[in-house]
C-alpha cells in the first residue's frame, strides 16, 4: 500500500480574537503585553454576583464576517454554556453559543496558484477566550511546572471561532484556505490576524480513508498551529503518521494532537480516560440576539471590495501573476498603493516597481510606500521615463533614491542631475569607437564570434556614461562597428 | 438507574469529593429525588418550546466604551495564594 | 412606642419631622441585632452604618429612605462587607463590588446595618442549611423561620430592623415571609438587577423586600426597580411603582388555585386562607376558582432546571481566585475536589450532583430539555389564568412553621414546603405573601400573584387586604 491509496479528509477550526475596544462581556480594555491582571474586573474574574452583558461591536463584527464568509445570518442566536474545570476559564464554564451560532452554513472562496477554490463553511459563532496560564520553572511546561499562575487579562476577549465542513484534502490547499480567510477578516478589520501572538488559532480535524470511498475514518484533532507552513506540516505530517498507523493494521484513536514544528513530532495532548462531557445549556444570564434584517442587509452592502475580488480583478484585468497579485494584495494599504500607480502606468510595470525596487529601498528606512513621502504619480513618472527610453534602468534606480530622500519630482531630477540618457547617436559611436580602440584583444575574440564580450563592451560603455546609455542600443553599435571595423 | 458508578462519575463532572460513605449516601438521596421528578416524563411535548427565559426578551447589549478595570491590587485581594502579580493555582501535575 | 416597633414609613416621618434622627434610629436597631438570640445576622457593620447615619442626619435635606437601617441578605454582595452566602466556601470573602440593588438602596438613604443569614446559596427553606448555624424563629425559637432568606425574614420580624431584602428563586422570600408574619415580596422577574446577586438559579433568581407592612413592601420596590445596564435580563420599568393606599378591592377579580387549597395543605392554614379570602368579596371583588393544570408538575420542574443552574452557577467556586482552598493536594483535580468537597455542605453539594446529572450526556433532553418544556406549560397555565382573573390567590406555605430538625434528613419533604410558590417563580410572575391569621398560634400567609409588570395592582390588592384582615400578633419568642 502507498500513500496515494489513501485520502485525506480535512476540516478546520479558527479562532480569531476580534478588534473590539472592550471585552466580549464587560467593560475590560483589551490589551496585550500589560503586568498581569490590571484589565479585570468583577465579570472577567468570575466575582460572585457578577453577570455578562454582550459588547454589541462583537456582534457587529461577527456579521460582518458572516456575509464575508458567505454565511447565513442566523434570525436569532442563543448563547450557551460550556462547563469544564480548567484555572484559565474563572467562571468554571465559557460562555459560547452552541446549537444557535450567529452565522450558520457558508462557503468561502479562496485563490490557490491553480485557481479559485471553496470551502463549506459549516458555521461561526462568538464566545469568549480564556485567561493565561503561566508555567513557572520547569522550561514553561504545565507537567514540569514548579507552579503556575494566571492572568486574567486576555480572559473574556472576544473570538469568532470559524468550523469548516470536512472537505480539505491536502495541507497545501489548507494554507491557502487560511492565508486567504486571514488577509479577508483582517481587511474588514475583524481582528488583526497575529497567528504569532495567538490572536488567530488554526486547529486541524484529520481523517483519512481509502481513495474512492466516500465515508469518514475517526478523526485526530491537531492543536494550535500558529503558522501556515506549519498547518501545512503538521497536516502532512499526521496524514503520514494515520496511514502508518493503519497499514501497520491498527486503528486510529480519536484524540487531541500537538505538532511540534521544530522536531516534526506529533503527541498527544489529553489522556483519553478524561472524557469531555461539556454540559452545554442556554446561558440564562444572557437574552436571545436577535439582529435586525435591516441592520445585517446594510452590513452586506456596506462590504468592502474582498481580497479574493480584488486579486482577481487585478489577473484578470491587468495581467498580473497570481504571485505579484498575492504579494501586492497584503497589506490592503500596498494594494491600494499599487492600484493607484496602475492608474497612471502600465500595469504590470506598476507590480513590478511597487512590489520590488519601491518596496526594498523604502524598506531600508523602515518605511512603506504608503507611508512615504514617494507618491504613486512619482512612481508612475519613473516607469514612464523608463518605458520611453528617456532614462536608463540604472539611472531609474538612483533618481528612485532620490525621490525617496528629497521627496523631489523624478523628471526635473533627471534634468538637474543630467540623468537623461545620451541620445546623441554621434557621441555614442565615438563612445563605441574608443572601446573598440581601448580592447582590441575583446574586439578580435567578438568578431570571431564570441558574442558573449557584447556584454563586456556594454558594461564598460555604461561605466563610461554612468549608465547614461541605452544598453541595448550600445549593443547594436558595438556589433555593427566591430563587423565595420 | 442510580447506581454508585454513575453517582462516582457525576461526582468526578462536578469536581466534588464524596467519602464512600457520602457516596452511599448521595445515590441513594438522588434515587429518590429522581423517582420524584421522573413524573416530568409523563407528558409528551414534543410540540412545546422550552423556556430558557420566562420573561421573553432579545437583543441587550453593551456600548462597546471601556469602563476602568479594578486595580491589580483589589483583584489579587482575596486569592487564596497570589504569586508574582498572579493567581497561583496549585500544582497542576 | 419603641423606634424599633415603627414601619419604615413610620420611621422616615419621624425622621424628616425631627422627631428622631437616622443615628438615634440606627443605634436602637444595632442594639437589638447586637443581642442576636435567633442567629439572623452573619455580620454587623456598627461602624459603618453609625457613619453612614452620621452623614445622612448633617444632609440638608433628607434623602427619600431618610437613613432608616436595613438588613441584606447574605446573598448580596457589598464591598469591602464579609459576604458568604451562608457557605464555608466564602469564609472571610470580602467582595471587591456592591450589588447594584443595594448601591440604589443606599443611594436612596438606606443604612446598611449588617447582613442576614441564609441556606447555603439559598438553597432550602428552612434556614438549616447555613453552614453558621440555623436562624430561629422568632415566633418559636424552637423552630425554623423558613428559608432561604430565613435571616432576613426574622430581622424584621424580631424587630432588629423595620426591613430588610432577601432574594427569592423557588419561594425564598414569600416563605419565610409567610412562617415569621410579616409581608414578603417577590417582583417579576428582571424588575431588581440581579447584579450582585450570588447566583443560585438564574432565570429563577429574584430580589425583593421583606417587612411588616406592603406599603414599606413598595417603598423599598420604588427606590430598586428597573433596568440595570449590568445585568442583561434586568427589565425597563413601564410605569413608576405607586404607594398602595385603596382600601376597597371594587371589581378585582381573584382565582383561587383550587390545586393549592386541597390535599398537601394543613386545615389550619387552608382555614386562615380561606377566612381572608372570604374579605376579598366583603371589599368588593370577587373570587373565582381557578385551575392550573400543570402546576403540579412545578415542583419536579423546579427541581431539574435549578439545580442544572446552580451546577454551573456554583463552579466557579474553586479556591482560585477568592474563597477557601483545601491544603496540599497532589494534582490540580484533587485541588478541585477537595477544596468543593470541603467548602460545600451536604445539600448544595446534593443539588449541584442532581443538576449535573440533568445535564449530562444522554439525560440532557429527558432531564432538563423536558423541565423547559413544562416550564413553557406552567406559563401557559397562569396566562390562561390571567385572561379570566386579576390575580391568583393561594396559601404561601403548606404548614405553619415547622419544627427544627424535622424536615433536615429528609430532602423531599423539605423540598415540598415550597410547592405553592415554586409555579409561581417558574413563570417570572410577581408575587407577594402577607401575614392573614394564625394557626396552632403561629402565623399563616396568604400569597397573591400577578401578570408580569402587575405589582402596582398587586401591592393595591394586598394592601387592602393586609388593611382588612388587621393582622396585629407579634412574635413572642423575642428573648425579652
Amino acid at each position: 500500500m502507498s500513500p496515494s491509496t489513501w485520502e485525506a479528509v480535512i476540516g478546520i477550526e479558527i479562532h480569531a480574537q476580534l478588534l473590539t475596544r472592550t471585552k466580549m462581556f464587560c467593560g475590560c480594555a483589551l490589551s496585550f503585553g500589560d503586568p498581569p491582571n490590571t484589565h479585570t474586573c468583577p465579570v472577567c474574574l468570575a466575582h460572585p454576583g457578577a453577570l455578562p452583558v454582550v459588547n454589541r461591536e462583537a456582534i457587529r463584527l461577527a456579521i460582518i464576517a458572516g456575509h464575508a464568509l458567505g454565511c447565513e445570518i442566523s434570525g436569532s442566536s442563543v448563547f450557551s454554556r460550556k462547563n469544564y474545570f480548567y484555572p484559565d476559564l474563572p467562571k468554571a464554564y465559557q460562555i459560547s453559543q452552541y446549537d444557535q451560532p450567529i452565522c450558520g452554513r457558508g462557503r468561502f472562496r479562496y485563490l490557490t496558484e491553480g485557481g479559485e477554490k471553496t470551502l463549506g463553511i459549516t458555521r461561526a459563532h462568538l464566545e469568549e477566550d480564556a485567561a493565561k496560564l503561566i508555567h513557572l520553572g520547569g522550561e514553561g511546561r504545565r507537567a514540569n511546572a514548579d507552579s503556575s499562575v494566571v492572568d486574567f487579562n486576555r480572559g473574556g476577549t472576544p473570538l469568532l471561532e470559524i468550523v469548516t465542513e470536512p472537505e480539505l484534502h491536502h495541507g497545501s490547499d489548507a494554507a491557502a484556505f487560511l492565508k486567504q480567510l486571514r488577509q479577508t477578516l483582517v481587511h474588514l478589520g475583524i481582528t488583526d490576524g497575529s497567528m504569532e501572538q495567538g490572536s488567530m488559532r488554526a486547529d486541524a480535524n484529520i481523517s483519512i480513508r481509502p481513495v474512492g470511498s466516500t465515508g469518514l475514518g475517526t478523526k485526530t484533532e491537531l492543536k494550535n498551529m500558529n503558522s501556515f507552513t506549519y498547518l501545512e506540516r503538521g497536516i502532512a505530517a499526521e496524514v503520514e503518521r494515520q496511514i502508518g498507523v493503519v497499514e501497520s493494521g491498527d486503528v486510529v484513536t480519536q484524540e487531541t494532537l500537538h505538532y511540534e514544528p521544530a522536531t516534526g513530532h506529533i503527541t498527544s495532548l489529553r489522556s483519553k480516560e478524561e472524557a469531555h462531557d461539556y454540559r452545554y445549556f442556554p446561558e440564562p444570564d444572557l437574552v436571545p440576539v436577535v439582529p435586525d434584517r435591516a441592520w445585517v442587509e446594510e452590513l452586506r452592502a456596506e462590504l468592502p471590495e474582498l481580497p479574493i475580488d480584488r486579486r482577481e480583478r487585478w489577473i484578470r484585468d491587468l495581467g498580473l501573476t497570481f504571485e505579484d497579485a498575492e504579494v501586492l494584495s497584503e497589506p490592503a494599504e500596498l494594494g491600494d498603493y499599487f492600484e493607484q500607480v496602475a492608474a497612471l502606468a502600465p500595469p504590470k510595470s506598476a507590480a513590478n516597481w511597487v512590489r520590488g525596487d519601491l518596496r526594498a529601498q523604502l524598506r531600508e528606512r523602515g518605511q512603506e510606500p504608503w507611508d512615504s513621502e514617494v507618491s504613486p504619480e512619482a512612481v508612475a513618472q519613473i516607469i514612464e521615463l523608463v518605458e520611453s527610453r528617456a532614462i536608463s534602468m540604472p539611472s531609474a534606480k538612483s533618481v528612485l533614491a532620490e525621490v525617496i530622500e528629497t521627496g523631489g519630482q523624478p523628471r526635473a531630477i533627471v534634468a538637474e542631475q543630467g540623468l537623461g540618457s545620451i541620445q546623441d547617436e554621434s557621441a555614442l559611436v565615438a563612445i563605441v569607437d574608443t572601446l573598440i580602440a581601448n580592447n582590441p584583444a575583446q574586439a578580435e575574440q567578438l568578431r570571431d564570434g564570441k558574442d558573449k564580450l557584447v556584454g563586456f563592451f556594454v558594461g564598460q560603455a555604461m561605466k563610461a556614461t554612468q549608465g547614461r546609455a541605452d544598453p541595448e542600443r550600445i549593443g547594436q553599435l558595438i556589433r555593427e562597428r566591430v563587423a565595420a571595423g | 438507574m442510580i447506581d454508585d458508578d454513575v453517582t462516582r462519575h457525576v461526582a468526578r463532572l462536578a469536581r466534588l469529593a464524596l467519602t464512600e460513605p457520602e457516596l452511599a449516601r448521595m445515590r441513594h438521596e438522588l434515587s429518590v429525588i429522581l423517582d420524584y421528578v421522573d413524573q416530568v416524563q409523563e407528558l409528551d411535548l414534543i410540540d412545546v418550546v422550552p423556556t430558557t427565559h420566562a420573561i421573553p426578551m432579545q437583543n441587550v447589549f453593551r456600548d462597546d466604551v471601556p469602563t476602568p478595570s479594578i486595580s491589580a491590587e483589589l483583584a489579587l485581594r482575596e486569592a487564596p495564594e497570589v504569586l508574582g502579580g498572579g493567581f497561583a493555582v496549585p500544582r497542576m501535575g | 412606642m419603641a423606634l424599633t416597633d415603627l414601619t419604615a414609613e413610620q420611621a422616615i416621618a419621624a425622621i424628616v419631622s425631627g422627631q428622631t434622627s437616622s443615628c438615634e434610629l440606627v443605634e436602637a436597631h444595632l442594639a437589638r441585632t447586637e443581642r442576636d438570640v435567633w442567629n439572623s445576622f452573619l455580620a454587623v457593620d456598627r461602624a459603618g452604618a453609625l457613619a453612614r447615619a452620621r452623614e445622612i442626619d448633617a444632609l440638608p435635606e433628607r434623602p427619600p429612605l431618610a437613613g432608616v437601617p436595613i438588613a441584606i441578605k447574605d446573598a448580596l454582595s457589598i464591598r469591602d462587607l464579609p459576604t458568604t452566602a451562608g457557605s464555608r466556601i466564602l469564609e472571610g470573602f470580602r467582595p471587591v463590588y456592591t450589588a447594584t440593588c443595594v448601591a440604589r438602596l443606599e443611594q436612596a438613604g438606606a443604612v446598611v446595618i449588617g447582613k442576614t443569614n441564609m441556606d447555603e446559596f439559598a438553597m432550602g427553606s428552612s434556614c438549616e442549611n447555613s453552614a453558621y448555624g440555623p436562624t430561629l424563629n422568632p415566633w418559636d425559637l424552637t423552630r425554623v423561620p423558613g428559608g432561604s432568606s430565613g435571616g432576613s425574614a426574622t430581622s424584621v420580624a424580631a424587630r432588629q430592623v423595620p426591613w430588610s431584602l432577601g432574594s427569592d428563586t423557588g419561594g425564598s422570600i414569600r416563605q419565610p415571609a409567610a412562617l415569621c408574619g410579616i409581608v414578603g415580596l417577590k417582583p417579576t422577574y428582571g424588575a431588581i438587577s440581579r447584579y450582585g446577586l450570588i447566583a443560585f438559579a438564574s432565570s429563577l433568581d429574584q430580589v425583593g423586600p421583606f417587612a411588616r407592612t406592603v406599603r414599606d413592601s413598595a417603598l423599598l420596590l420604588q427606590a430598586m426597580v428597573g433596568r440595570d445596564p449590568m445585568d442583561a435580563t434586568s427589565l425597563e420599568w413601564p410605569v413608576p411603582i405607586l404607594l398602595p393606599d385603596a382600601e376597597r378591592l371594587d371589581g378585582v377579580r381573584v382565582g383561587v388555585i383550587e390545586e393549592l387549597m386541597g390535599d398537601g395543605i394543613d386545615p389550619g392554614v387552608r382555614a386562615a386562607c380561606q377566612t381572608a379570602l372570604a374579605r376579598v368579596e366583603a371589599l368588593g371583588g370577587t373570587l373565582v376558582p381557578i385551575k392550573l393544570p400543570h402546576a403540579r408538575y412545578g415542583l419536579a420542574t423546579y427541581y431539574l432546571i435549578a439545580p442544572a443552574e446552580c451546577s454551573a452557577n456554583l463552579a466557579r467556586f474553586d479556591g482560585i481566585r477568592y474563597g477557601h482552598r483545601a491544603e496540599d493536594t497532589e494534582n490540580l483535580l484533587e485541588h478541585y475536589e477537595r477544596t468543593r468537597g470541603e467548602g460545600f455542605g451536604p445539600e448544595v453539594k446534593r443539588r449541584i450532583m442532581l443538576g449535573t446529572f440533568a445535564l449530562s450526556s444522554g439525560y440532557y433532553d429527558a432531564y432538563y430539555g423536558q423541565a423547559q418544556r413544562v416550564r413553557t406549560l406552567i406559563i401557559r397555565d397562569f396566562a390562561t389564568a390571567f385572561a379570566e382573573v386579576d390575580l391568583v390567590a393561594s396559601p404561601t406555605s403548606p404548614t405553619v412553621a415547622f419544627p427544627l430538625g424535622e424536615r433536615t434528613s429528609d430532602p423531599l419533604a423539605m423540598y415540598l414546603s415550597d410547592v405553592c410558590t415554586i409555579p409561581i417563580s417558574l413563570a417570572g410572575l410577581p408575587s407577594i405573601s402577607i401575614p392573614c391569621g394564625l394557626s396552632e398560634g403561629l402565623p399563616v400567609g396568604l400569597q397573591l400573584a400577578g401578570p408580569a409588570f402587575s405589582e402596582n395592582r398587586l401591592l393595591a390588592a394586598a394592601h387592602a387586604l393586609e388593611t382588612a384582615i388587621g393582622f396585629v400578633d407579634r412574635p413572642t419568642g423575642s428573648g425579652e
